[in-house]
């Protein structure tokens, strides 16, 4: 049975008057995962998400049950839950609509994880900029607990959790798990070195969990509706539904939530195709730090797999999408200034890398570059991938070199001007 | 000459002990690369901190397991009462969280939401990333400099037209993806969005904002201003049920956001319907 091209599950309330309230959620089934849920054990709940086989929405894929079947099973330290919603890569806007319109489908994931993990605190790390998320979440949490949701004893379970909506202060590089940790410990918002790894010590040197949005928002309905039905979407190693955003470059941006393994294709056909029928020419299938694809990707199934088969990424799917106007190499350099600026200046190849990129891309982008400054660029980047500290460094490179691998001609086009130029010159003395 | 005196101490010196270790016979103040007013004495302006914000950084610190995760909140607070992170807000954090100022500075530099110089009344964040950017972000951006620049020179990121804290003032800044891409080019006055914008849409809005005017958002609250939305930030919301609800019922659904939604509606389309009642997977217990 193959499944509708749009699949609302975490997009289902969306349509509803005033979804972010609590009178909606509960019309329309919320809050009733958490009394199943909170009936069984913590190893059903981690067994059923492992089921289910959900992989991580933050970008990285990493399978969610598995994540979470390494917190210890004891309780020596407290165990902490803590919500990556630093929604921050650039074409990535799910988590953040996510919240604004249903933030108690995440408040309910949030009490499903912790029990499964024995955590009894849970933090929601919101990127600080998302203002309305972080108002309508300490809303929704206020309900909670007056409802009896939150808080000492929840429903008669006998277990307590505590949230705390916690705002961020403008720093990409918090998305990353370890960086967010020290950003939440009041710090700087540095990666730490892994291992330990957060289930082992995480905040506090606690043991921890971190996950995405999204993620934590499907939990309820996996719960809900068993890992059969979450099985019937998306494709045996990807299986589940997906808000993908389209954004750019065509008629009808915007966000659809449609099963893993859908194509650009399909997808354009259900946002209304390239605007005013201009080509398409590159597009990230999830967000810059995936490398670029082309017009010769349109039928590549946007999964784990598929998207790493075809050489890039799925990351986020954040599809923008870019028409044949715009150049190739200006949009590496806007991409490279936005690394460059959010590195966060711990390891040196990232750090000096990404200075190093942006000068060589804005020199050839103003028309004074050298066919060596490809080579160089090429070096650089070879210099940062898998050499620096965290993985901002190695999605600092996917644009350049997934930019000079499919359009090459363009950046030795933007040469080519500056050697007539320099001709002309020479010429003239 | 300064005869080496006993090998000092660490920790903090008084100025004035610091300024006699010098010698009698040195002049420190005309060696001083800066010179300013009162920059020996260890007296500090008295602290623009009343006792209603002590008892929230109080509040904030008790909030978290161990204090120092207040910070963040807690500089969002000092900007809520200056428009800014002061010496006397870096200041106040370190006092209320027992750590050194050098820390606190340490953290505020680091994120780009803590603005080191006096905000406006408003802020006007441009998303120049390049989704937004290609769509006409950087033309929005680069039309705002100059509309508020004066003398015939643009305005520079995080520079203030007219006077800081004074009503119609606004810091211009570029911002980085503000996830909403597929609203772009979307800007963002206060952490308020404005969606779908133009260049001529956006020297409106900021027209509208020196006239005193709060023009509403695409999604978010009623606007306010800088200060207040910073101590939101901290996470202190209106008291008044009425005027917190009046904040979060602000709008969100906008048609982009619902596109997927809608169509799979129009178009009859499902997710597969949930089983009724499926048992949780059993598991060997060991
Ligand atoms: S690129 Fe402007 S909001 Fe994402």
């Amino acid at each position: 049975m193959s499944a509708d091209p749009i699949t609302p599950v975490l997009t289902k309330r969306w349509l509803s008057p005033q979804s972010w309230r609590l009178s909606t959620y509960e019309k329309l089934e919320g809050y009733t995962a958490i009394r199943k849920a909170l009936a069984g054990t913590p190893e059903q709940l981690v067994q059923l998400v492992k089921d289910a086989g959900l992989r991580g929405r933050g970008g990285a894929g990493f399978p969610a049950g598995v994540k979470w079947s390494f917190m210890p099973p004891n309780e020596d330290k407290p165990h902490y839950l803590v919500i990556n919603a630093d929604e921050g890569e650039p074409g990535t806007c799910k988590d953040i609509p996510l919240m604004m319109a249903d933030p108690h489908s995440l408040i309910e994931g949030c009490v499903i994880a912790a029990y499964a993990m024995r955590s009894h605190h849970c933090f929601i790390y919101v990127r600080g900029e998302a203002l309305h998320c972080i108002r309508r979440l300490n809303a929704a949490v206020r309900e909670a607990y007056e409802a009896g949701y939150l808080g000492k004893n929840i429903l008669g379970s006998g277990f307590d959790l505590d949230i705390t909506v916690h705002a961020g202060a403008g720093a990409y590089i918090c998305g990353e798990e370890t960086a967010l940790l020290d950003s939440l410990e009041g710090r700087r918002g540095q990666p730490r070195l892994k291992p330990p790894f957060p289930a082992a010590a995480g905040l506090y040197a606690a043991p921890t969990t971190v996950n995405n949005v999204e993620t934590i928002a499907s939990v309820p309905f996996i719960v809900n509706g068993g890992a059969d039905w979450f099985r019937q979407m998306g494709s045996e190693k990807s299986p589940g539904p997906k808000i993908f955003s389209i954004s750019g470059h065509v008629e009808r941006p915007g966000q659809y939530e449609a099963p893993l393994g859908t194509t650009l294709r399909e997808l354009l056909e259900l946002c209304g195709g390239m605007k005013d029928g201009i080509p398409l020419k590159f597009w990230t299938p999830g967000g810059s730090s995936t490398p670029l694809f082309t017009a010769e990707h349109l039928d590549v199934p946007l999964d784990f797999e598929g998207a790493a088969e075809a050489g890039s990424m799925l990351g986020t799917t954040a599809v923008q999408v870019f028409n044949e106007t715009v150049s190739v190499p200006w949009a590496v350099m806007k991409w490279t200034q936005f690394y460059e600026h959010e590195s966060c200046g711990k390891c040196t190849p990232c750090r000096e890398g990404t200075y190093w990129l942006a000068q060589i891309l804005e020199r050839m982008v103003a028309g004074r570059g050298t066919e060596e400054d490809i080579d160089t660029l090429l070096d650089v980047c070879d210099n940062i991938l898998g050499r620096s500290f965290c993985a901002l460094g190695d999605g600092a490179v996917s644009p350049i070199t997934s930019g000079i691998k499919y359009f090459r001609d363009e950046f030795l086009a933007l040469c080519e001007d500056n050697r007539a130029k320099q001709e002309l010159v020479g010429a003239q003395a | 000459m300064t005869t080496p005196s006993e090998t000092p101490r660490p920790g903090p010196r008084p100025a004035k002990q610091t300024f006699a270790a010098a010698g009698e016979d040195v002049d420190v103040m005309a060696i001083s690369p800066v010179q300013e007013e009162g920059m020996l004495t260890d007296d500090r302006p008295a602290s623009p901190f009343d006792d209603d914000i002590v008892a929230k950084a109080r509040e904030l610190a008790a909030r978290y397991p161990q204090s120092r995760s207040a910070l963040l909140p807690m500089l969002h607070l000092v900007q809520s009462v200056e428009g800014y992170v002061s010496q006397e807000g870096v200041a106040f954090c370190a006092d209320q969280l027992g750590l050194s100022e050098a820390e606190v500075s340490a953290v505020v530099t680091f994120y780009t939401m803590y603005k080191r110089r006096p905000c406006g009344e408003h802020l006007v964040s441009v998303c120049t990333n390049t989704l937004c950017a290609a769509l006409g972000g950087d033309a929005i951006y680069q039309r705002l400099q100059e509309h508020l620049g004066s003398d015939g020179k643009p305005l520079g990121h995080e520079e203030v037209a007219g006077t800081p804290g004074e009503p119609g003032s606004i810091m211009l800044e570029h911002a980085e993806c503000l996830a909403a891409c597929d609203l772009g080019p979307v800007l963002q006055v206060n952490y308020e969005y404005y969606d779908n914008q133009t260049p001529e849409k956006a020297v409106e809005l900021v027209d509208a904002l020196r006239r005193g005017e709060k023009p509403a958002p695409s999604r978010g609250a009623p606007l306010s201003d800088f200060k207040s939305v910073e101590r939101q930030l901290a996470g202190f919301f209106p008291e008044d049920t009425d005027a917190f609800r009046a904040d979060v019922d602000g709008p969100s659904q906008a048609v982009e956001t619902l596109r997927g939604a809608q169509l799979a509606a129009d178009r009859g389309w499902t997710a597969p319907a949930l089983p009724d009642d499926v048992p949780l997977p059993e598991v060997e217990h060991k």
